[in-house]
């Protein structure tokens, strides 16, 4: 991957490998799949009316770990509370992850990712796509993080020198996405 | 430079001032996956804060686990939290004095 960096007229750039690039668009279709599977088909198409009128949201937290990190209870103390935000905002949340992860494969699509080509995929983002990349390397970076048992910032460092090399792998895939994320906040200033 | 001109102002309501004398805050909780710079970055675009506010919060969110990055009305503050939520951050919002 070459960094991110802005250019002169236009949007914001970076380079992938195909390889790369299809681990990222994979990722991002997990994150979809799964807060698909939360809510059901409904969150394709979200009735904006129904959604403002609370009456189609969950007011349960999710059992599912990975759920309740990207879908978080706004009250700490006041489960009721908490669960009525969530029955009117969960919806919409949750409409906007996939709408940024779904940004995120089409700006990989546009770069010429097919599964096919061996070339070098470039994405030029407008401001509307970065802050959709933004978000959706924030989700698939929690995700990855809540299946690794990353909880502590000391824990992240241990993966490295894990005896399953499976962990080391998926470690390794972690500290990319960062690298990742941090080249596109860096070229941002 | 203008100078401003004096305009009336509105009586504020009586559930305004309760409002006011009992804000409430959104927290932003410290989490090992979130990037320093990231985050320090929400803080400017979101909330328009300046990079040096911007990189306190970030830094007492980092250091001391959690910091308060506004206050004000319940209703702007369930905005405030459910918009860091989109982020990825971990925020909640609870009364001022809890």
């Amino acid at each position: 991957m070459t960094p991110f960096k802005r250019r002169r007229r236009g949007g914001i750039v970076a380079t992938f490998d195909p390889a790369e690039a299809s681990v990222l668009a994979n990722l991002a279709g997990q994150v979809i799949e799964l807060l698909r599977d939360r809510n059901g088909a409904q969150i394709t198409d979200p009735d904006p009316l129904l959604g403002e009128l609370g009456m189609m949201g969950p007011s349960q937290a999710p059992e599912d770990p990975v759920l309740k990190r990207l879908l978080p209870d706004a009250y700490r103390d006041d489960p009721d509370d908490a669960a009525e935000f969530r029955r009117f905002t969960e919806t919409a949340l949750t409409s906007a992850k996939v709408a940024n992860a779904e940004a995120l494969m089409s700006s990989l699509a546009d770069g010429g990712l097919d599964g096919l080509s061996d070339e070098s995929i470039e994405v030029e983002l407008d401001q509307g796509a970065v802050q959709a990349w933004l978000r959706a390397l924030t989700d698939i970076r929690l995700s990855l993080a809540v299946r690794l048992g990353i909880e502590t910032d000391e824990d992240a460092m241990l993966l490295e020198s894990s005896s399953d090399p499976a962990v080391v792998a998926m470690g390794e895939l972690y500290d990319w996405l960062g690298y990742v994320q941090e080249s596109l906040v860096q070229s941002l200033s | 430079m203008t100078t401003p001109t004096p305009v009336e102002v509105d009586q504020p309501d009586v559930e305004d001032i309760v409002e006011l004398e009992n804000p409430w805050v959104t927290v932003v909780w410290n989490d090992p996956v979130n990037l320093m710079s990231y985050v320090a970055y929400v803080f400017r675009n979101y909330f328009g804060y300046t990079e040096e506010k911007a990189n306190r919060l970030m830094l007492a969110v980092h250091n001391e686990g959690k910091a308060i990055v506004s206050s004000g009305r319940r209703e702007q503050m369930e905005r405030h939290v459910q918009a860091m939520h989109e982020y990825g951050l971990w925020a909640t919002l609870q009364r001022a004095d809890a």
